[in-house]
């Protein structure tokens, strides 16, 4: 998985050229447009995109994303981000399967959303693709937390490798993910870890450099 | 009849909804004591590397092998073909594993992410031909003389059957056709 920043679809040529598995359109990365993100229809590497809501979600898969993730605070250990992105996602999902066929204009002109899309996920009440979540996950808890609220799987980078040890907490990471449902075995797995890193608040950032609010 | 999927990784989901289609009960298997619940077993694609560690760190290897081994049918798709097969090849940091079925297999040999394909395969049973899909897929090198291959690409067997075993380095989960899921469940009823 290599990232490229929003909208620049010539990094992603590169990145397409270079035989990546995956290219990750990335909040995380200086945006380079601040209007559009690269059509992704024209490529054959699969992408994935960040979303903080249904809306975000259905314009990026519209755009040809193959994959959508949270857009949680990278770098940070604060899960809540990614809790309200997720929560934010599966509640919109919810309240469109419960939708009359009439009202799905309005809803889809209220999500900024393509129409057909809309539809398509009323009448599954899933998302269309796989649904990631990432930023801040530090702990084998919180990765199983987020499985609990509807995700596919879990992203972790810092939450890792900024923790005392990385390989021990990395495999308790996955094996809580595995077993999500099962407390006992998140209990089991999470013990021994070392430190977490330490959590940055979310009201600590400037408003200008957190990278939620990035992406259009 | 219960078919059960291995929950670990993969497209647990997916799998489900196939066996379902198919005629039997699905039932995930996560922990030792779900092996002696169900009738035949289905292990998904996914890392292979992950899942064998997996497999083995939460005590699921040797009932699986144990079942397998007394005629449980069991069959491995993409990663699950990988952890069935007896030999690796070209791997120094080769995954743990099941080794069950007589085949040599390379993995990621039909390359990477963006090379992955869909095809269609002539199947040993079906009357039409099957939309196969290969996503950075193992290639099955060489097979024992009890293997039977049921349908090939380019020379190379994409489907194989050893006994009460089924593998494919294909993911039949994907297109929504329920025929090599059938094929299988009819092997468990059998």
């Amino acid at each position: 998985m290599a990232k490229c920043r929003i909208g620049h679809f010539v990094e992603a040529q590169v990145l397409q050229s270079l035989g990546v598995d995956y290219i990750d359109e990335s909040e995380v990365l200086t945006p380079a447009d601040e209007a559009h993100h690269v059509d992704k229809w024209s490529f054959t590497v699969p992408f994935v995109c960040g979303a903080t809501n249904l809306g975000e979600a259905l314009r990026r898969i519209g755009e040809g994303a193959a994959m959508i993730r949270s857009k949680g605070e990278a770098g940070t250990g604060n899960v809540v981000e990614a809790v309200r992105h997720m929560r934010a996602i599966a509640s919109s999902l919810r309240s469109l399967t419960t939708m009359g066929s009439e009202e799905l204009m309005t809803a889809a002109k209220e999500l900024r959303a393509p129409y057909e899309l809309v539809r398509e996920v009323a009448s599954t009440g899933k998302l269309p693709v796989v649904l990631f979540t990432a930023g801040g996950i530090a702990t084998p808890a919180d990765a199983a937390l987020m499985m609990q609220l509807g995700a596919d799987g879990v992203f972790v980078g810092s939450g890792i490798f900024k923790s005392g040890d990385p390989a021990t907490r990395a495999r308790a990471i996955v094996e809580a993910t595995t077993y999500f449902n099962d407390p006992d075995i998140i209990a089991k797995v999470s013990r021994g870890l070392g430190d977490a890193m330490v959590g940055i608040n979310i009201a600590d950032i400037p408003a200008s450099e957190r990278l939620a609010a990035r992406g259009w | 009849m219960k078919v059960g999927v291995l929950g670990l990784q993969g497209d647990v989901r997916e799998h489900l909804s196939a066996v379902e289609a198919a005629g039997a009960a699905p039932v995930v298997v996560k922990h030792p004591e779900d092996v002696a619940a169900v009738d035949g077993l289905i292990m998904p694609g996914g890392e292979s590397t992950a899942i064998g560690k997996l497999l083995d760190r939460f005590g699921l290897s040797e009932p699986i092998r144990k079942r397998a081994n007394d005629g449980m049918p069991l069959y491995g798709t993409c990663a699950g073909l990988i952890l069935m097969a007896n030999e690796i090849v070209g791997d120094e940091d080769a995954p743990h594993r099941l080794r069950l079925l007589d085949v040599a297999v390379r993995r990621n040999a039909y390359g990477r992410q963006v090379d992955s394909f869909e095809c269609d395969l002539d199947v040993e049973g079906l009357d039409q031909p099957y939309r196969a899909v290969f996503i950075r897929a193992p290639v099955i090198e060489a097979a024992g003389h009890g293997v039977e291959v049921l349908a090939e690409r380019a020379g190379a067997p994409v489907l194989v059957r050893q006994g009460r075993l089924l593998a494919s380095s294909f993911h039949p989960e994907m297109t929504g056709d329920p025929r090599v899921h059938e094929m299988f469940v009819k092997m468990v009823a059998d």
